[in-house]
C-alpha cells in the first residue's frame, strides 16, 4: 500500500513554510520601516505568518518522521537512509542523514530561534526578523521540490520511489514498495552522530542571530546597540559550534582509522574557519565600547562568520570538493541555488555596508600599545589569519572549478600530506594567541603603562618558565618549537589563572568567564600537542620481509597469529579470537560458533554458548544480531612488568553504504597519562581474500580421528538434514550433514559441518571453512559400498592480523580543556545576556 | 610611520608568505607519464594521480602483489591515458583495494617504481548499483 496522505501532506506543509517565511519578511520588512514596535498591524501580521511557518516546519518534520518511523519504503527517504531493523534512535540519525533531512534540521533550529528573539525583543524585532525569515525562505526553496518548466527547485525529502526510481519494477507496478530500506550507514550508527548533528546545527543556526542584529543596526542605522543583544548570542554560538566540533572530532577518533581526532580534511575546515572568525567577533565587540575602530572590525567579522557558514555550507553540499574530501554529502543538483544564497547575503551584507560605512563613527586617535584594545585587536588579527591560512587551501577545488569556467585548465590538489602542511602555521598562530590571551588579560583591569605591565606580568613568566622547564625535564621534549608551544601553554595558563584568583579574591565571579575560557583552550593546545606532536607508534614489527624500495627498516605494522603472543611497548599482546556482538548472549561470540541464516541478522548457534558457567545459547537457537556487519577482534594485553591485563577489540565494518567497502575502526585502552590506539591494518575478512592451498582427501567413518592442519579431529556423525539455508529442497532432493570436531588450541572445540546436497540430480558440496584453524573441509563424496566418506582438506597460512598501535599521550588534557572552555564560555555568556536584559527593561535593548 | 602601518605591513606579509606557502605546497592531479617527466626534471614534490587497477579481458584485478609478510603491497594501476605503471604501498593491503573502482594514488617515483604514501579508493556506490 502506497501511503500518498502523509507524504502530501509533508509537501504541503513545506509549500505552506516557504510562502509565510516570504510573507513573514515582507511583513516584517514593512514594519521596520514604519520602526513599529510591540503590537502594532505589520507586526501582529508577520508574527502571525511567523508562527504559521513554525507550525508547517514542525509539521514537516513530523510527517517526514512519520515515514521514517513506520517504514514506509516507497518513500525515497526512508529507504536510503533507514530500515526496518533500525532502532529508534538512530532513526533520529537517520531522519538528518540525508541533505534534505540537515537542512530541515537547520529550518528547525532558526524557527526556535526565531521565537526566542520575538519573545525577549522589543525595538530589535521587526528588522532581525527580516533577515531572519528571509534566510528562511532560502533554506525552505532547498527542499520544496517544484519544478517550473526546466528549473526544479529544492529537493523535497517527500518524494516516492516511483518518482525517482527509474527501475522497472515501478514502470510495472507503481504500486510496488521494496520490503526493507537500504540503512543508516553503518558508519553513523553510533551515539555521537545522534547528538553531533543538531548540536553543529544548532551551532551553524546560532550564528545568523548576530548577523541578523548587525544587518538590522546598520540598516536602521542604529550603529552601537546592536552589538549588546548581539554579543551574548554570538558567545552562545561559539560555545555550541566548538562543542560541535569537537563531537564531530571525537567521532572521527573513535570510528575513523586516521590516527586522530583532526585530519584537516575540508569538511573540518569549512566549520574551523567560521568558528575562529566568531571567537575573534566576540573580542572586538567586547572592546567595541572604547574603540570606535573596533565597532567597524565587529561588523566585518560578524557578516564574515555567517558568510563564512554559507560558504563552508556551499562547499560540502554542491558536489564541489568531490575528490578531494571523503566525507561531503551527495550531490543533490542544489549547487545554483546555494550559490545564489551564498551571493544574495555577501551582496545584501555588502550593499549594507557601503551605504553607512562613511557614517560610521570612527575615531583618529590610535589605540595605545597599552591599551585593551590593541592587544585584543592584535587578536583578533591572529585569528584571522588563522582562518586564512586553512581558507585558501580548502579553496583549491572552487580555484580549479572558477579557472576552469573561464575556459582555463588547473588541476591543484590538496597538499599531500595535509596534517604536516595545516599544523606547521596553525602552531605558530596558536603560540601567539596563547601569548596574547596570557598578556591581554592584565590590561582589562586598570590603566597600563610600561612599568606596571612589566611588574604585572613578570611573576606570571617566572612562574610559567618554571613549570614549563619541569614539564620539559619530566616529559623529555627536546623539539625546539614543542618547547614554544608548551612554555606559552603554560604561560596563558598561569596569567590567566593569576586573573582568575584575583577575581574570586573580590568576588567577581561573573567576570571570570574569559580567564577561565582562555585557561580551557591553553589547556587544549598543550593536549594537542603532547597527542598529535608525541602519536607514536607502538606496534614496532622487527625484520620484517621488504621491498627494497620501503625507507624504513622497522615496519610500523605488528602481525600477530592466532594465539601467539608477541611483545609490544609494555606490553604481550595475543589475538585471540574473531567475535561478532549479539545482546542475546551478553555481548562477544566467537564468529565460527555461528552459522548464517537466511537473514543476515540471525544467526544459528552451532556450538552451545556458556559465559561463566551459564548456558545463554543452546546449538540450533537462533541469535540476533543487532550489526551483522561489525567485526571484532579480540587483542589480549598483558602488561610484562605489573601484569595487568586488558582486552582490545578493534572493529572492521564491512559497509554495504560504501561499496561493500570496510571501515577498520579502533579500540581505545584509555589511561590517565595515554591512549592507546589500537586498529587493525589488515585482515582476511572475507573467504574470496583467502588464498587455499592444495586439496588433500582422507576416506573416513564416522568414529574415525585424523587431523585437520595439525590439529586431532573427529568425525562424530552423519545426518540427513531436511532444511538447508538459501537453497529450496524438493521432494527428490537430498541434503546430509557430517559433523566433525575438532580440537584447537587452549581446550577450544570447533565444529565443522559440511554438506553434501543432491539438488535436481546436481550435485553441492558447500565447505566448513574455520579460520581459526585456517581449514577448510569439504565432504567430496558419499561411497556406500565401503560404508565411508571422503572430505577434502585445504588449508592455509595460519590465520593472522596485521595491528597499527599508536600511542597518544596526555591527550585527557585536552578533553579536560574543552570542558573548562565550556565552563568559561557559559560564564560569560550568562554575564553578557544579564547586561542586555537589563538595558532592555530600561528600554533601550 | 604609524603603528597601523606597521601593523598592515605585517598583516600583509603574513598573508602573501601564506599564500606562496599554499601554491608552494599544493599537489598537483597529474598522470603517469607527467608524474615521470617531473621526477626526472628532479622533482620529488608528491603528486596524485587517478586511475584503476589493471584487468584482464575476464574483467579480474591482475599485478596486485603483497609482500610475504603482507605487510606492504605492489600493484599495477592504469591511469586516465591508459599508461601503466607499478605503486608500491609500504602498508598493508588495503582491503577493499579489489573491489575499488577508482584509485588516487598520492606519491613520486623512485626510479622506475611509483612509491605510494596514501592510496585512496573509491568504491562503487549503492546507489548506482540500485539505478538511480
Amino acid at each position: 500500500m502506497i501511503h500518498t496522505g502523509i507524504g502530501n501532506a509533508g509537501h504541503l506543509f513545506v509549500i505552506v513554510s516557504f510562502v509565510t517565511s516570504l510573507l513573514a519578511a515582507f511583513a516584517y520588512f514593512k514594519a521596520s520601516n514604519s520602526n513599529e514596535i510591540g503590537d502594532q498591524p505589520w507586526i501582529k501580521f508577520a508574527r502571525v505568518t511567523f508562527y504559521i511557518h513554525a507550525v508547517a516546519i514542525v509539521g514537516i518534520v513530523v510527517s517526514l518522521f512519520t515515514i521514517i518511523y513506520n517504514h514506509y519504503f516507497e518513500y525515497h527517504y526512508a529507504w536510503s537512509h533507514s530500515s526496518s531493523t533500525l532502532p529508534v534512535y538512530y532513526m533520529i540519525s537517520s531522519f538528518w542523514e540525508g541533505q534534505e533531512g540537515s537542512f530541515l534540521l537547520w529550518l528547525f533550529w532558526h524557527v526556535v530561534l526565531g521565537l526566542v528573539i520575538i519573545r525577549t525583543n522589543k525595538k530589535w524585532e521587526a528588522p532581525v526578523m527580516t533577515v531572519f525569515a528571509t534566510v528562511q525562505a532560502f533554506l525552505a526553496s532547498m527542499i520544496l521540490g517544484v519544478v517550473f518548466g526546466d528549473i526544479k527547485l529544492g529537493s523535497s525529502p517527500f518524494m516516492l520511489m516511483r518518482e525517482v526510481s527509474s527501475d522497472p519494477r515501478y514502470l510495472i507496478n507503481p504500486d510496488f514498495v521494496e520490503l526493507d530500506g537500504t540503512g543508516l550507514n553503518p558508519v553513523l550508527q553510533n551515539y555521537w552522530m545522534v547528538i553531533h548533528p543538531p548540536t553543529l546545527f544548532l551551532g551553524f543556526a546560532t550564528t545568523l542571530v548576530p548577523f541578523s542584529y548587525c544587518i538590522a543596526g546598520l540598516w536602521r542605522r542604529d550603529f552601537k546597540d546592536w552589538i549588546r543583544p548581539a554579543l551574548p548570542w554570538a558567545i552562545f554560538s561559539a560555545l555550541v559550534l566548538g562543542v560541535g566540533i569537537l563531537m564531530g572530532a571525537y567521532w572521527a577518533y573513535e570510528t575513523l582509522n586516521f590516527g586522530g581526532y583532526w585530519n584537516w580534511d575540508p569538511v573540518e575546515n569549512a566549520v574551523y574557519v567560521p568558528w575562529l572568525i566568531l571567537i575573534a567577533a566576540i573580542h572586538t565587540m567586547i572592546t567595541f565600547k572604547k574603540s570606535a575602530t573596533a565597532l567597524k572590525t565587529s561588523i566585518i567579522l560578524v557578516i564574515s562568520s555567517f558568510v563564512l557558514i554559507l560558504y563552508s555550507t556551499f562547499l560540502t553540499r554542491s558536489g564541489i570538493l568531490g575528490d578531494a574530501s571523503v566525507h561531503s554529502f551527495t550531490d543533490l543538483g542544489l549547487s545554483g541555488q546555494l550559490l545564489i544564497y551564498l551571493f544574495f547575503f555577501v551582496a545584501i551584507s555588502i550593499f549594507i555596508c557601503v551605504r553607512v560605512w562613511k557614517d560610521l563613527p570612527t575615531s583618529d586617535k590610535e589605540a595605545s600599545t597599552y591599551s585593551r584594545e590593541f592587544w585584543i585587536f592584535i587578536g583578533a588579527l591572529t585569528l584571522v589569519l588563522m582562518a586564512f591560512q586553512v581558507i585558501v587551501p580548502t579553496s583549491f577545488p572552487v580555484f580549479n572549478e572558477i579557472i576552469e569556467l573561464f575556459g582555463g585548465i588547473s588541476n591543484i590538489a590538496p597538499p599531500a600530506n595535509q596534517v604536516e602542511f595545516y599544523s606547521q602555521w596553525q602552531l605558530w598562530f596558536a603560540i601567539g594567541i596563547a601569548l596574547l590571551s596570557g598578556t591581554g588579560q592584565f590590561f582589562f583591569w586598570n590603566k597600563m603603562d610600561k612599568e606596571k605591565l612589566i611588574k604585572a606580568i613578570t611573576p606570571p613568566i617566572i612562574i610559567s618558565l618554571l613549570v614549563a622547564a619541569i614539564i620539559f625535564v619530566i616529559a623529555k621534549i627536546y623539539n625546539p618549537v614543542y618547547i614554544l608551544i608548551l612554555t606559552a601553554g603554560t604561560y596563558s595558563i598561569v596569567a590567566n589563572s593569576h586573573i582568575l584568583i584575583n577575581l574570586l579574591r573580590s568576588k567577581s565571579y561573573k567576570l571570570t568567564g574569559g580567564s577561565i575560557a582562555h585557561i580551557g583552550i591553553a589547556m587544549m593546545l598543550i593536549g594537542i600537542m603532547f597527542s598529535e606532536g608525541y602519536s607514536k607508534p607502538i606496534s614496532l614489527g622487527t625484520m620484517t620481509i621488504k621491498f627494497e624500495l620501503s625507507d624504513e627498516d622497522n615496519s610500523t605494522n605488528l602481525i600477530l597469529f592466532l594465539n601467539e603472543p608477541k611483545y609490544m611497548d609494555r606490553y604481550e599482546v595475543v589475538y585471540r579470537n574473531e567475535l561478532v556482538k549479539s545482546s542475546d548472549v551478553n555481548g562477544y561470540v566467537r564468529k565460527s560458533m555461528l552459522d548464517d541464516s537466511e537473514d543476515p541478522f540471525y544467526k544459528i548457534v552451532k556450538q552451545p554458548i556458556i559465559k561463566e558457567g551459564k548456558v545463554l545459547a543452546n546449538k540450533g537457537d537462533t541469535i540476533y544480531l543487532s550489526n551483522p556487519e561489525n567485526t571484532y577482534y579480540q587483542i589480549d594485553f598483558t602488561d610484562r612488568f605489573s601484569g595487568e591485563e586488558f582486552t582490545l577489540y578493534p572493529r572492521v565494518q564491512q559497509n554495504p553504504s560504501m561499496g561493500g567497502g570496510s571501515m577498520h575502526s579502533p579500540d581505545i585502552r584509555k589511561e590517565w597519562n595515554r591512549d592507546i590506539y589500537t586498529y587493525l591494518s589488515f585482515t582476511t575478512l572475507l573467504e574470496e581474500d583467502i588464498d587455499w592451498g592444495e586439496k588433500e582427501e582422507v576416506e573416513l567413518r564416522v568414529g574415525d580421528r585424523f587431523f585437520v592442519n595439525d590439529y586431532v579431529a573427529e568425525f562424530k556423525n552423519l545426518e540427513r538434514i531436511d532444511k538447508v539455508n538459501f537453497i529450496d529442497l524438493g521432494p527428490n532432493d537430498v541434503a546430509v550433514k557430517a559433523s566433525i570436531v575438532i580440537y584447537g588450541e587452549e581446550n577450544t572445540e570447533y565444529l565443522a559441518e559440511p554438506l553434501y546436497i543432491i539438488k535436481n540430480n546436481l550435485v553441492r558440496r558447500p565447505p566448513e571453512v574455520i579460520k581459526e584453524l585456517a581449514s577448510k573441509i569439504t565432504l567430496e563424496s558419499i561411497n556406500p559400498d565401503k560404508n565411508t566418506m571422503t572430505f577434502g582438506i585445504n588449508t592455509t597460512q595460519k590465520d593472522l592480523i596485521i595491528i597499527k598501535a599508536l600511542e597518544k599521550p596526555h591527550i585527557n588534557v585536552l578533553w579536560i580543556g574543552t570542558f573548562v572552555m565550556v565552563v568559561g564560555f557559559v560564564i560569560a555568556l550568562r554575564r553578557r545576556y544579564i547586561e542586555f536584559m537589563r538595558m532592555r527593561d530600561k528600554g533601550l535593548g | 610611520m604609524k603603528k597601523s602601518s606597521i601593523i598592515g605591513i605585517i598583516v600583509i606579509a603574513i598573508a602573501l608568505a601564506i599564500i606562496i606557502s599554499s601554491a608552494g605546497d599544493a599537489s598537483s592531479y597529474v598522470t603517469f607519464g607527467e608524474a615521470r617527466e617531473m621526477a626526472e626534471s628532479g622533482s620529488t614534490s608528491k603528486i596524485h594521480v587517478v586511475g584503476e587497477l589493471k584487468k584482464d579481458v575476464q574483467g579480474q584485478v591482475v599485478g596486485v602483489n603483497p609482500s610475504a609478510d603482507r605487510t606492504s603491497v605492489s600493484f599495477v594501476m592504469v591511469d586516465d591515458n591508459g599508461k601503466e605503471q607499478t605503486v608500491f604501498l609500504d602498508d598493508p593491503m588495503p582491503t577493499d583495494l579489489l573491489r575499488s573502482e577508482k584509485v588516487v594514488v598520492v606519491g613520486a617515483y623512485k626510479d622506475d617504481m611509483f612509491v605510494a604514501d596514501k592510496v585512496l579508493l573509491k568504491c562503487p556506490s549503492k546507489y548506482e548499483e540500485t539505478a538511480l
